[in-house]
């Protein structure tokens, strides 16, 4: 585009160039919108025709489209006390998730000086190795035998036959430590455009500290806490992982069920219902959540 | 960026993001999104009738065999199940491949759960595509679900005499598979109750597993549902190889209060392995031979539990498009000359179905040979239970009520 001459009719070049703009706008979507066609709507598609199968079907016969709606009211009154336990895990795991990541954030951009690169990898490390052995690894860390479980029954926070592993602290521990990247990350990024001349500017309005962190450092840091508890909550609510690894049955969440559902019994009509309605209630959530909280700049 | 009105459009906006909602405004950014949308959903509207089943038509499923070309198999199995690859002298799936020169890339722990398994290779095999997988090994009702599905290829008996020699009688044809066309035994087992004797006292009842305060929380259960509900069955009094579906619904709420009470502390596939070995449960349902070749004998015991214990077969299958059919029955062979399977046995402690293994085994290892594992007495197998066979609609019900219990 800088090769576009010095235009002598400047009305007319405008237009050309809005038309062209217009057009390369379309061009960098395309590969975007391409890839979530394919491998988000198509399938969410076929995943909305599937939980409207007729359930009498099977994995060996296959199954019929028979729009069969009540799917979606057979899988909730099976499975909503699984629903309610996933919202409310996650919903722990992200409020833990935020209060934990907040001062670290809050110290990498404000505190760490030459450390702040260093302190980032740091941050990011856990994710140079696979999910599944971290949370494995959690098992190990968390077990009867292990050194955190006979500590805490040492300065007697559990009793003597307590334990960590299979309990609904462990798996919400383990979905915060999971996570917790997702919140941190974000957090930092809003933290770090904060301008700091605007936090002197309180102090020389004689505004305390905390008053100072009140009311203008945290508003501004507002969209990294948003989208932090978004990228934490929505992938908690659907995790199946944690629960199945660090769980008991009655531990376990939504994903678990919908896991069961379609690889052991090859109910694919219960399982894409479960699944869509998981989606759908997530989305109602954000959708209220963002409204509330506002998406002025999330980015 | 050389035009100033675009570069004051740009600048206001603040960023790329910005400039590029200026390029496409939000009305017709939705318009041809939903254009997309409906683009790519037409496709999507076929399968808006329904799929279609996962049997393949039979014989039309085929591959050419290139074992005398290629010298090489893949093999998938449960952990536990051969004895060390890596041990030069002992193992004998080193010497198969010294003898043959066919070389086994080994799975080790593939397999960890029949339905799992069937989850893993059912996309490829439902669609006639290759797992690529030479053979694996799945338990009775899974082998006689493939068969069914036609995902097995046919073996040929001229290939492989040691079986049609050695195989014991009592394996020779069950209902699934009369001929033993499609599937040959790896090795049978029995489920029944492993515990560590340094932390519990014995358990010798699933009554008392399931029951006994000092193991709340410290017991594992298995994710086979024919396993697990074999017991509860039993403890409702009833047969498990002939039940109605209100039993079976009995013996689930059975289930349902072990799991609401906190006695059982989660479900386990093979893995039940490591619990035991970290020490986080100290009994649970457990199949016999691991106790030895896994657990290593010694402190963790194996009982039948007083109720009754399963009895049941894994099979060797070959899968439709696998492409070395005539090197897996070499295999095959290999492991019915008794040697092999006085070998194997001597290690892995599963029920030998090699006629003659017995008298091979006396004269390397005579404990071996005296072991209930290996070799049970009539007296043992008589306290043996098998799962009823189920019909599809029972299977998927049944199945349904055991994860529903399993999913809290």
């Amino acid at each position: 585009m800088s090769a576009a001459p010095p235009s002598p009719a400047p009305r007319a070049a405008v237009d050309g160039e809005t038309s062209r703009r217009r057009g390369l706008g379309w061009l960098l979507l395309v590969p975007g919108m391409l890839w979530l066609a394919v491998f988000f709507l198509f399938p969410t598609i076929q995943l909305f025709f599937t939980s409207l199968y007729d359930p009498s079907g099977s994995y060996e016969q296959g199954y019929t489209m028979t729009w069969h709606v009540m799917n979606y009211v057979d899988a909730v009154t099976d499975t909503w006390n699984l629903f309610v336990r996933s919202f409310a895990y996650a919903g722990i795991a992200t409020v833990v998730c935020l209060a934990l990541s907040y001062p670290l954030a809050y110290a990498i951009a404000f505190k760490a000086g030459r450390w702040k690169n260093f302190l980032l990898v740091l941050v990011i490390a856990p994710f140079f190795t696979s999910f599944l052995l971290r949370t494995l690894a959690w098992r190990t860390i968390l077990s009867d035998q292990g050194p955190v479980t006979s500590f805490l029954q040492t300065i007697a926070v559990l009793p003597d036959d307590g334990r960590l592993l299979a309990t609904p602290v462990a798996v919400i521990a383990g979905l915060v430590y999971n996570f917790m990247p997702f919140m941190t990350l974000p957090l930092y990024a809003s933290l770090d455009k904060v301008d700091h001349r605007l936090i002197e500017a309180a102090g020389d309005l004689y505004s305390s500290p905390i008053a100072g962190f009140r009311r203008v450092t945290f508003p501004l840091s507002l969209p990294g806490v948003v989208s932090g508890t978004l990228l934490t909550f929505i992938p908690a609510c659907g995790d199946y992982i944690n629960a199945e690894l660090l769980g008991t049955p009655k531990q376990y969440m939504v994903g678990n069920r919908i896991q069961s559902a379609f690889l052991t019994e090859h109910n694919y009509p219960l399982a894409a219902s479960l699944s869509l309605i998981l989606m759908a209630v997530v989305v109602v959530m954000v959708v209220l959540y963002i409204r509330r909280a506002g998406t002025e700049d999330l980015v | 960026m050389s035009e100033p009105a675009s570069m004051v459009r740009m600048g206001r906006g603040g960023g790329v993001l910005a400039g590029a909602s200026a390029g496409v405004g939000r009305r017709s950014f939705l318009r041809g999104a939903s254009l997309a949308a409906m683009a790519v959903g037409v496709p999507g509207l076929l399968s808006a009738c329904g799929t279609g089943g996962a049997k393949v038509e039979a014989d039309t499923c085929t591959s050419t065999d290139l074992s005398a070309k290629e010298k090489s198999i893949v093999f998938s199995n449960w952990i536990g199940y051969v004895d060390p690859v890596k041990a030069k002298d002992t193992s004998t799936l080193e010497k198969f491949q010294q003898e043959t020169g066919i070389t086994v890339d080994y799975k080790n722990g593939d397999v960890n759960d029949n339905e799992q398994f069937f989850a893993k290779v059912s996309p490829q095999l439902g669609d006639c595509r290759s797992t690529g997988r030479d053979v694996f090994v799945v338990t009775d009702y899974m082998a006689a679900r493939m068969i069914e599905l036609n995902w097995v290829q046919k073996l040929d008996h001229d290939k492989i005499p040691n079986v049609d020699a050695n195989l014991l009688e009592s394996l020779r044809s069950p209902s699934w598979d009369p001929n033993r066309d499609y599937s040959v035994p790896w090795q049978s087992g029995m489920t029944g109750i492993c515990y560590n004797s340094e932390l519990t006292d014995p358990v010798t009842s699933f009554e008392d597993l399931l029951t006994r305060p000092d193991l709340k929380g410290k017991v594992e259960l298995l994710t086979e549902m024919r396993d697990t509900m074999l017991f509860m069955l039993l403890l409702e009094g009833s047969d498990p190889a002939d039940f109605t579906d209100d039993e079976f619904s009995a013996a689930i709420d059975r289930l349902q209060g072990y799991v609401d009470s906190g006695q059982v502390r989660r479900f386990a596939g093979n893995d039940y392995v490591d619990d035991m070995k970290s020490g986080d449960i100290v009994a649970c349902e457990a199949w016999s031979g691991d106790v030895i070749n896994l657990l290593g004998g010694g402190k963790y015991k194996w009982v039948p539990p007083s109720e009754g214990f399963a009895i049941w077969t894994d099979n060797m299958l070959v899968p439709n498009k696998a492409e070395h059919k005539a090197n897996v029955e070499e295999l095959m062979n290999f492991y019915y000359d008794p040697v092999n399977a006085a070998k194997l046995a001597a290690w892995n402690y599963y029920l030998c179905p090699v006629e003659g293994a017995q008298q091979e085994i006396a004269q390397f290892d005579k404990s071996a040979a005296k072991s209930d594992f290996i070799f049970p007495s009539a007296e043992t197998l008589a306290a043996g239970h098998q799962f009823m066979p189920l019909s599809g609609d029972q299977e998927r019900d049944f199945q349904r009520q055991f994860n529903e219990v399993m999913g809290g």
